[in-house]
């Protein structure tokens, strides 16, 4: 219990993120319950659809020009926020630690043809390359995933192959070699353990990349319109006025959610390397 | 050095065709008609295999192929669907937009960084350094639209300062790039945009800074310039500093790449007429040969700065062995 509290004194930065993970994840899972309203619903006072309300009562942070409740979007916007953030955060460990291990330990052509894909891929513009995808294919969040797994994994694989690169040499590597394990065996049950921390911190940034990059997708029109994200609200916001309006209630509120979230990963990875890697120190 | 050279002038190549390459296959083999959206239904099928023919649609894949890369070279992107002007000229006129907009902002950014990233690393521990750092953080953490938005809100409709968007004023015309550079009104149009990319791009420098000088202060050559008994503004500024700047000049390159195509949403929220804006409204209004041109100009930007950055690297820290002969 004393640790705990020592750890908690001693990493502020990690605990206020883990907090405001905490806060997206509750909004997400009780969106029903906790949103006064439905998303989707078009509202309606005095008869007339009701737009441009100011926050009140009724409407905690207003309305849209359409009518819809701006924080029942918000909280419902959280459930979409983590879906695309997480599901990309897994694809880009998950094909990063892959290549990273299979290029650190078999070496050789693997490593060349993993080394020339990544910096392929290094040299095609992240935005550019989501929005002439979305654009071919079909706008939608699943798009949006899939662009920031093809084209981030590179980071994660740089780091964990160099990783691997040193952990390969070990005595312990070549124990399990003199008792007959298999490759395969060496890389999944006695290599991959040790990378895992390091991919999981890079899993945690990618999270704020993933949901930057729906942000700004939306935003320039190539979102799923019809799911309610933070980045379709603000979209909505620009396209409709909301900055000569002066509607604050409704374009501040999405981005400080954004800002909130990926701000926590940075906050979390900051505070968990110190965790994992004392030797960095604190730079 | 001359062998560093070309082993990175030869892998530019190379990835500057497979990025070409891929550019084509992704624009060729997608599902749909590229030309649907450009031909009106009322063409009949011989006035359609005339424009088909004109944009060279009617051939093979590969022979398309050849002739893509043959003009690609020459410079050629082949003609707007939508404007009738050849892609080239389009992109030429919203490339020195972009380049200013980027060049400026950058250098505002790494000017602040580095000052304020050396000042935070020899003030370390103080409740600045605890202010600064979460704001420089949230900074890189908040969408780069969104700080538009705001300081849109903020500067240009609530206290009418700046324009709200474009480069030039109603009535004005853009004009020649040296005209541009010379007007006010268009570096008061640049104001905004200018500010939320710098308000962007400052926290990495910062922070990369700050990290490398409180390294650097560990070394044992500033233990020695303390000995000598050097004011520590000297130390620090004059010692410290030039050798934490590698990496952030190495940032600095990879920063100026990576923005052009970042800018793409910057420039769509002020409408500044640069190459993103020219890629968004391409690929909206499937402009195909437009967008081709804008994507690749900007992969071209960015693969080139890379490569600099690597050799920028090289260059600087003696301690870096690639190329050099064993």
């Amino acid at each position: 219990m004393r640790s705990l509290l020592r750890f908690l004194r001693s990493e502020p930065f990690a605990v206020a993120g883990a907090a405001i993970y905490a806060v997206i994840i509750a909004a997400a899972l009780l969106a029903e319950r906790i949103a006064p309203h439905s998303p989707t619903e078009i509202l309606r006072a005095n008869r007339r659809i009701a737009r441009y309300m100011p926050a009140s009562a009724d409407y905690w942070l207003g309305t849209t020009s359409s009518g819809y409740d701006i924080a029942s979007q918000l909280i419902h916007g959280a459930r979409t926020a983590l879906q695309v953030g997480l599901t990309a955060a897994v694809a880009v460990v998950a094909i990063g630690t892959l290549l990273g291990l299979l290029a650190g330990y078999l070496g050789g052509w693997v490593d060349k043809a993993v080394t020339r894909l990544a910096d392929i891929v290094l040299g095609l513009p992240f935005l550019p390359s989501m929005l002439v995808l979305a654009a071919l294919t079909r706008p939608g969040t699943l798009t949006v995933v899939c662009t920031v797994a093809a084209l981030l994994w590179p980071n994660t694989a740089r780091v964990i192959r160099s990783q691997v690169l040193s952990l390969r040499e070990r005595a312990w590597v070549e124990a399990a070699r003199v008792t007959g394990c298999s490759n395969a065996r060496i890389m999944f049950v006695h290599i991959l353990p040790q990378v895992l921390p390091l991919a999981a911190l890079y899993g945690s940034v990618a999270i704020g990349w993933a949901i930057l990059a729906e942000a700004a997708a939306s935003f320039l029109g190539f979102g799923d319109p019809a799911t309610i994200s933070w980045g379709v609200m603000l979209q909505d916001a620009y396209a409709n006025q909301a900055l000569s309006r002066g509607a604050w209630n409704w374009f501040v509120p999405p981005g400080a959610a954004i800002l909130a979230m990926v701000l926590a990963g940075f906050m979390i990875s900051r505070g968990s390397e110190k965790l994992l890697f004392p030797k960095l120190g604190d730079s | 050095m001359r062998r560093l050279l070309l082993e990175r002038l030869g892998h530019l190549l190379l990835v500057l065709w497979v990025v070409a390459s891929l550019t084509f296959l992704m624009f060729r083999l997608m599902p749909g008609d590229p030309t649907l959206n450009f031909l009106s239904p009322t063409f009949n099928e011989e006035t359609r295999a005339a424009l088909m023919a004109s944009f060279g649609l009617d051939k093979p894949l590969w022979q398309q192929y050849v002739i893509y890369l043959g003009k690609l070279v020459q410079g050629d992107f082949g003609m707007s669907f939508l404007q009738n002007q050849p892609v080239s000229r389009l992109l030429w006129d919203a490339l020195p937009n972009t380049a200013v907009l980027t060049v400026v902002s950058l250098v505002l950014a790494y000017a602040i960084g580095i000052v304020v990233g050396a000042f935070l690393a020899f003030r370390r521990g103080s409740v600045l350094e605890g202010v600064m750092i979460p704001t420089a953080l949230a900074t890189r953490a908040a969408p780069e639209f969104w700080l538009g938005m705001l300081l849109l809100a903020v500067f240009a409709f609530q206290f009418g300062w700046f324009p709200t968007g474009g480069a030039v004023s109603p009535g004005g015309s853009m004009g020649t790039l040296t005209e541009r550079l010379t007007s006010a009104d268009f570096w008061w149009h640049l104001c905004l945009p200018a500010l939320t990319l710098t308000l962007f791009l400052q926290g990495l420098p910062l922070l990369l800074m700050r990290a490398t000088m409180l390294e650097v202060l560990n070394d044992e050559f500033i233990t020695m310039a303390k000995m000598k008994g050097l004011s520590r503004w000297s130390i620090v500024m004059r010692h410290a500093a030039r050798n934490a700047l590698l990496p952030v000049v190495t940032a600095f390159a990879l920063g100026l790449g990576a923005s052009i195509g970042g800018n793409v949403v910057i420039e769509t929220v002020f409408a500044w007429p640069g190459i993103g804006r020219v890629l968004v409204g391409a690929v909206q209004s499937s402009d195909y040969p437009l967008a081709q041109g804008a994507f690749i100009m900007i992969a071209f930007v960015l693969v080139v700065m890379n490569t600099v950055a690597d050799m920028a690297y090289a260059l600087l820290d003696p301690r870096v062995s690639v190329g050099r002969r064993a």
